[in-house]
């Protein structure tokens, strides 16, 4: 039970009920889908890019507190962020939410409040929902024409 | 809730029904397993065939002349009687398969391809909207192939077939209509006798997907007299990798070879072969013995339970969660079919699937959540996905309670 509370803290329930960043951005440069058909979770990611920095960026979609919350900290996460910093993040976040659970550690100092996703490397079978939006994200960085799956 | 007058059947029955099911024994009460739609756990009746089999010694069948092979083909199609006897039908009209899929992709690529090809007015398929992928992409692949449009009989908002549709749909050239005797989302049990028959009066050949119903009641394809009938082993308390495709013995005769190989051959030469009659014509290479056994070993228990008590058992069961998740204001079920099997699929407005059922695995109560390989009845309903809960003879009010406890939890989570 404790393990669920890990799982569905405040921050992340507060991000599910009241997601930030959400609904099309109109100065938008790039954008990508992705979608979990298998769950029913879609996402889309609208960025505005300017040269190698995130002006803006905003989410759109459907899913479970997991997807949702997790896109709309990434949101707040990346924004006036470079590339570089970016594609660091979804590689510290991806190790947040797949390390071995048996040996918790800490989590890099640059992930921030995404931390509280530390609690699903517990569910495996959630760790498609977390990383999603992340994966859209950067599919929308390198403007990939084929919609993103974490099935 | 109370359960005070629910219970008909006595507890003790119930137990001992468990006892029979080592996989409920070994997880105990950590576990209310209310995903039988899925797939059901198997007696000891039926790991213990499966295991004789291999212990005791195997053969390939119908190839040996050594007594064990002899011993081994007989078991076998004694098996093929045994599922004949469950469905009212003839030894030779029973295929082993794979599973539902397979005797529906059986059907599609030896019924109505060379149908299709035949250069027919009747280029259609018919099925329903709350079919399973199992009944819809195989269809689809053929017509795409030779030309011919996938018609869709509506369901109404009880999740039932809308009959004077099918029924009209039926004179647009059909080549074949096909349904799910039970739906796996909403439950819905079908009035199958009537579809056939209302098949049968525009002359269309009509298929039964039998997945969901055979657990759940006794099937005779005699009085349905439908052409085709399919259902799979594993969620009948049977092995994984078998399944059975009945077919009138007229329509098998007519038929062409599905897969080629070994076991479905009169003769083999380079310059061309001879196949097999049927059933044999259509079980290419070696089949799944054990499981086929096993699946003979799952008809025997089932027949030697109460049927009576089963079913009474099953209706208390179904109209105890029923009415408890009606009660529940956040939750919306998928159809509310008149008759039904207990398989109830719903949303809740506090929380996505995915996440009631991680709550209710926390708790201990194991469900299916997702588009139940049935996007297009999903989309119909205006879901991307749900949570289904479903039931079978061996589950429990306690476990139904442990339901209601874990989506209590998920109010406390997420309300």
């Amino acid at each position: 039970m404790s393990e669920l509370r890990e799982l569905y803290q405040e921050i992340i329930l507060d991000h599910t009920k009241r997601p930030r960043n959400f609904g099309p951005l109109a100065s938008a440069n790039r954008r990508a889908r992705g979608a979990n058909p298998l769950c029913g979770d879609r996402v889309e990611v609208f960025l505005d890019l300017e040269g190698d920095v995130v002006k803006g960026v905003s989410f759109e979609g459907a899913g479970c507190a997991l997807s949702t919350a997790s896109a709309s900290m990434m949101t707040e996460m990346v924004q006036g962020k470079s590339r570089a910093e970016i594609e660091h993040l979804f590689e510290a976040f991806h190790e947040l939410v797949t390390g071995d659970p048996s040996r918790p550690g800490e989590a890099p100092p640059e992930l921030g409040k995404l931390e509280v996703f530390s609690g699903v490397r517990e569910f495996p079978v959630r760790v498609k929902c977390a990383t999603l939006p992340w994966h859209t994200l950067k599919a929308a960085l390198h403007q990939a024409a084929t919609p993103v799956s974490t099935e | 809730m109370s359960q005070a007058g629910t219970a008909t059947v006595g507890t003790s029955l119930v137990q001992r029904w468990r006892a029979d099911f080592p996989a409920l024994g070994f997880h105990g009460s950590s576990l209310a397993y209310l995903d039988n739609a899925a797939t059901a756990q198997k007696p000891a009746a039926v790991i213990d065939a499966v295991a004789a089999h291999d212990r005791q010694g195997t053969a390939n069948i119908h190839r040996g002349v050594y007594r064990l092979a002899a011993e081994t083909t007989a078991a076998y199609e004694a098996a093929r009687g045994r599922v004949a006897s469950f469905l009212g039908a003839k030894a030779e009209e029973i295929v082993f398969t794979r599973g539902t899929t397979e005797a529906i992709n059986l059907v599609a690529a030896s019924f109505l391809r060379p149908r299709l090809a035949g250069a027919r007015l009747e280029r259609n398929v018919l099925i329903t909207e709350m079919e399973h992928h199992a009944n819809i992409v195989p269809w689809q692949l053929v017509l795409e192939e030779l030309g011919g449009r996938l018609l869709v009989a509506p369901i109404d908002d009880r999740g039932e077939v809308v009959l004077e549709e099918w029924q009209r749909l039926l004179r647009e050239g059909v080549a074949l209509a096909a349904f799910s005797h039970a739906s796996n989302v909403m439950g819905t049990v079908n009035p199958a006798e009537k579809m056939v028959e209302l098949a049968h009066a525009q002359g269309v050949p009509v298929l039964v997907d039998g997945a969901q119903a055979v657990p759940h009641f006794a099937v005779d394809v005699r009085r349905l007299c439908c052409d085709f009938y399919c259902f799979s082993g594993h969620k009948l308390f049977a092995p994984t990798g078998v399944g059975v495709l009945y077919a009138r013995r007229e329509l098998l005769a007519e038929m062409p070879p599905y897969q080629a190989g070994g076991n479905m051959i009169a003769s083999v030469s380079f310059a061309g072969s001879t196949f097999a009659e049927p059933p044999a014509r259509f079980e290419a290479g070696t089949p799944n013995i054990s499981g086929v056994l096993g699946l003979a070993a799952a008809l025997d228990y089932l027949a030697e339970l109460d049927g009576a008590a089963v079913a009474e058992q099953e209706a208390a069961l179904c109209r105890y969660a029923l009415a408890g998740l009606e009660a529940e204001p956040e939750l919306s079920l998928l159809g509310s079919p008149g008759r039904r099997v207990p398989v109830f699929s719903f949303t809740s407005s506090l929380a996505h699937p995915h996440d009631v059922a991680t709550v209710l695995d926390s708790v201990g109560v194991a469900v299916r959540a997702g588009h139940h390989c049935a996007q297009p009845l999903l989309e119909r309903l205006g879901v991307p996905a749900a949570v289904r809960a479903s039931l079978a003879f061996y589950n429990t009010f306690d476990e139904v309670d442990r339901l209601f406890a874990g989506l209590a939890r998920v109010r406390e989570i997420f309300g």
